[in-house]
């Protein structure tokens, strides 16, 4: 019953991560049909963004209030301008193109980032992994029996952040003009553009927007995991991706619904079976949920225009 | 049609960064074999010797009597980067002692180096590559098992001796007969650990945590559960997770579940470090320590294990505590070259180059099989990782030590003979 509990936990503490990751797919794809295959990497980008302000910081700084925001700020902050360098020089030339094309970059530039951090010089830490610093001093919040299920501080405001940071996406798609104007180019840019509305600029704060929750999502799963190293962004990047589908893709609370049920998924398995199984079986739910309903859990069901 | 054209250029971009990471590695173009390029060996970025003025007295001294050239393969990136760079500095070493000192049969040893990023696929590539193209005497490499068991083949069918520094799964030299090693092999590794958990910490319930894609992980694992349950131990439950993850939380709240009193987790020290800091924050207490072997050996353990992997043991090669003055010299040379003290993987991959050094000088020829048979005669040589025979199986029959770790240091335990 203990271990029951402290699975929930964790799968809860692993599902958060992949929301955050998984909401920036969806909103891109939401808004320009495209799957963004760096935005893993982008989450990568932004834990070792917030590794070298910590570090920076240095010891005592880094754990006070400012110190944590600080990291945050610009972790987000150098994303969202990556997420603005990647749209304005890799997709939107490519945007009148056919889909394989934009599709085809993403994977070269998720490549790139991969490889690219590897390399050692300057403020890029090179290829081996990183202890990241303890931004948020870890410490027991809640015990349960002689320690049988044990819930952490960082836990608990790492749930509390991305809670935090969707509800902010929520109000921000629904009720701001920015948003109102982003559904719009959602809908059809052509003639949103035509309406008036500025869809590159409308277009570029969406990859911006998505690149720093991605970031935010690779600080939060830095303090979990406590290291970073290049290739982290690939898999969690897949399975987020697998969060979104699940979810219906382009659905925001959709998003968030088949992340948690993702990690739940992957961490029972892993708990009471072997943990071999554990791709297998969140993949397996991918296509169970896509057999009985194609569009995602949460998807609306769209007419193709002919 | 232009549709076509499109899709052609994104796979040529795509392969064309494939390439380039590919070409990055070596630091030399392929095909040049006695200029100066080659015999810059440590051309990459390192500290000790800028490349090209090192270069050049190698040069001049293999003029048109082409060098020895020597293959290494390591994982110089990728997640097992400090076993690759340890075993790159002490090869260097011994490859820069045995120039100063005249070399083999008066000509000067190049090595040329290419990085595997840690991946088996890449570690056969690079084998190919320096049978093949390089037409090197001898490989030295990998430290990752599953890496020499992908390079083995490929030394063997070209008839190019293999040595491998530091992979213990017995597979490795059983690929053939052009395979050696120079370290002990996990039979043995599993059975110290085994013995030192159940006479010195006097544990009877051990669960096991192991990395399911690792052939190293899953010797070492066998053959622990063997001895250990031969030795009258239990074990309780033997969990597995996939090189890569970096979550281990469902794997250790099953382990906690069934109340081991030590957990041996055969991994290296990128997931184990990990692996000890979530057992920790999941409440298995310090008294209950881990046990590894000498896959854990990294200064990169100590950061990213924290104060929680302090007080856990693994099996290991050689301690620098060791007073033996052969030790002693080979630290305080590695030391002034490269600034920090040996690991056990150092120590391995400067006793491998010595090992192929010391049976080329005793060879005839530098042809494949003598060098082969040169290196199979190899007997009591005094090794800093502990003197060194061959067996029939080419594996050397080694004593092993024990040691605890602490904060930023291994200390000596025990050491453990065959």
């Amino acid at each position: 019953m203990a271990d029951l509990l402290q699975h929930l936990i964790n799968g809860l503490a692993s599902g958060t991560i992949y929301a955050l990751v998984a909401l920036g797919y969806t909103m891109v794809y939401g808004v320009l049909k495209l799957i963004n295959f760096a935005h893993g990497d982008v989450m990568m980008v932004g834990a070792y963004l917030g590794y070298s302000t910590a570090q920076r910081l240095g010891r005592p700084a880094q754990s006070s209030l400012g110190g944590v925001l600080l990291v945050f700020l610009a972790a987000m902050g150098g994303c969202a301008l990556l997420g603005l360098g990647i749209e304005r020089f890799a997709y939107r030339p490519l945007r009148d193109k056919p889909r394989l094309t934009s599709l085809i970059t993403a994977i070269g530039i998720s490549f790139t980032l991969e490889y690219g951090f590897q390399l050692d010089f300057g403020p890029l830490p090179g290829a081996a992994p990183r202890a990241f610093p303890e931004i948020i001093r870890p410490r027991e919040w809640f015990i349960l029996g002689d320690g049988d299920v044990v819930i952490w501080n960082w836990q608990v405001i790492s749930f509390l952040i991305a809670v935090a940071l969707m509800v902010t996406l929520q109000y921000l798609v629904f009720k701001t003009r920015f948003g109102r104007a982003m559904r719009a180019v959602s809908f059809d840019h052509r003639i949103a553009g035509l309406m008036g509305i500025p869809t590159d600029r409308v277009i570029a704060g969406t990859f911006m927007l998505g690149s720093a929750l991605a970031a935010g999502a690779g600080i939060l799963y830095a303090i979990k995991d406590t290291a970073i190293h290049p290739l982290m962004g690939l898999y969690i990047g897949l399975k987020a991706f697998v969060a979104a589908v699940i979810g219906g893709i382009g659905h925001v609370p959709g998003a968030v619904v088949g992340a948690l049920l993702l990690g739940l998924v992957e961490e029972f398995v892993v708990g009471y079976t072997a943990s071999s199984w554990r791709d297998a079986v969140a993949f397996g739910f991918l296509i169970v949920v896509l057999l009985v309903r194609p569009e995602g859990l949460f998807g609306r069901v769209a007419a193709e225009k002919v | 049609m232009w549709r076509n054209s499109l899709m052609l250029l994104g796979l040529w971009a795509l392969f064309a960064i494939g390439c380039e990471q590919k070409g990055a590695a070596p630091s030399t173009p392929p095909g040049a074999t006695a200029d100066k390029s080659v015999a810059a060996a440590p051309a990459e970025t390192h500290a000790a010797t800028p490349a090209a003025p090192a270069a050049a007295p190698l040069t001049q001294g293999a003029a048109d009597s082409d060098g020895v050239l020597f293959g290494e393969v390591g994982s110089l990136t990728g997640p097992e980067a400090s076993f690759g760079i340890s075993t790159r500095n002490g090869i260097e070493l011994a490859i820069n002692q045995a120039n100063a000192a005249g070399g083999i049969k008066g000509k000067k040893i190049a090595v040329r180096v290419y990085d595997d990023q840690s991946k088996p696929e890449e570690a056969a590539n690079a084998a190919t590559r320096l049978v093949n193209q390089d037409r090197v005497k001898v490989i030295l490499g990998e430290v990752a098992s599953s890496n020499s068991l992908a390079m083995a083949p490929k030394a063997q069918e070209g008839h190019i001796p293999m040595i491998s520094p530091s992979s213990t799964n017995p597979k490795v030299t059983l690929v053939g007969d052009y395979i050696f090693r120079v370290c002990f092999i996990d039979p043995f590794q599993g059975f110290v650990m085994a013995k030192f958990a159940r006479e010195n910490l006097k544990v009877n319930r051990v669960a096991i945590l192991k990395d399911q894609k690792s052939d190293y992980s899953l010797g070492l694992t066998e053959f622990f559960t063997r001895k250990f349950t031969e030795m009258g131990g239990k074990i309780l439950t033997t969990e597995a997770y996939a090189k890569g993850d970096s979550d281990f939380r469902a794997q250790l709240t099953a382990i906690k579940a069934q109340k081991p009193e030590a957990i041996y987790v055969p991994g290296y020290y990128n997931d184990v470090g990990i692996i000890a800091r979530q057992a920790r924050e999941l409440g298995i207490p310090k008294k209950i320590p881990l046990l590894g072997g000498d896959g854990w050996q990294s200064y990169k353990l100590f950061e990213l294990g924290g104060s929680a992997i302090q007080g856990s043991y693994l099996s290991d090669h050689y301690s620098p505590d060791n007073p033996a003055p052969v030790v002693q010299k080979f630290i305080a040379e590695y030391k002034a070259a490269y600034g920090s003290v040996p690991d056990s993987l150092a120590g391995l991959g400067y006793d491998a180059a010595r090992v192929a050094i010391a049976a080329m000088q005793r060879a005839p020829d530098l042809s494949g099989p003598t060098v082969r048979n040169a290196i199979a005669q190899t007997k009591d040589f005094p090794g800093v990782t502990g003197t060194i025979s061959l067996d029939e199986n080419r594996n050397a029959v080694k004593p092993a030590v024990v040691l605890e770790v602490g904060d930023g240091t291994m200390k000596y335990i025990t050491t453990t003979s065959p």
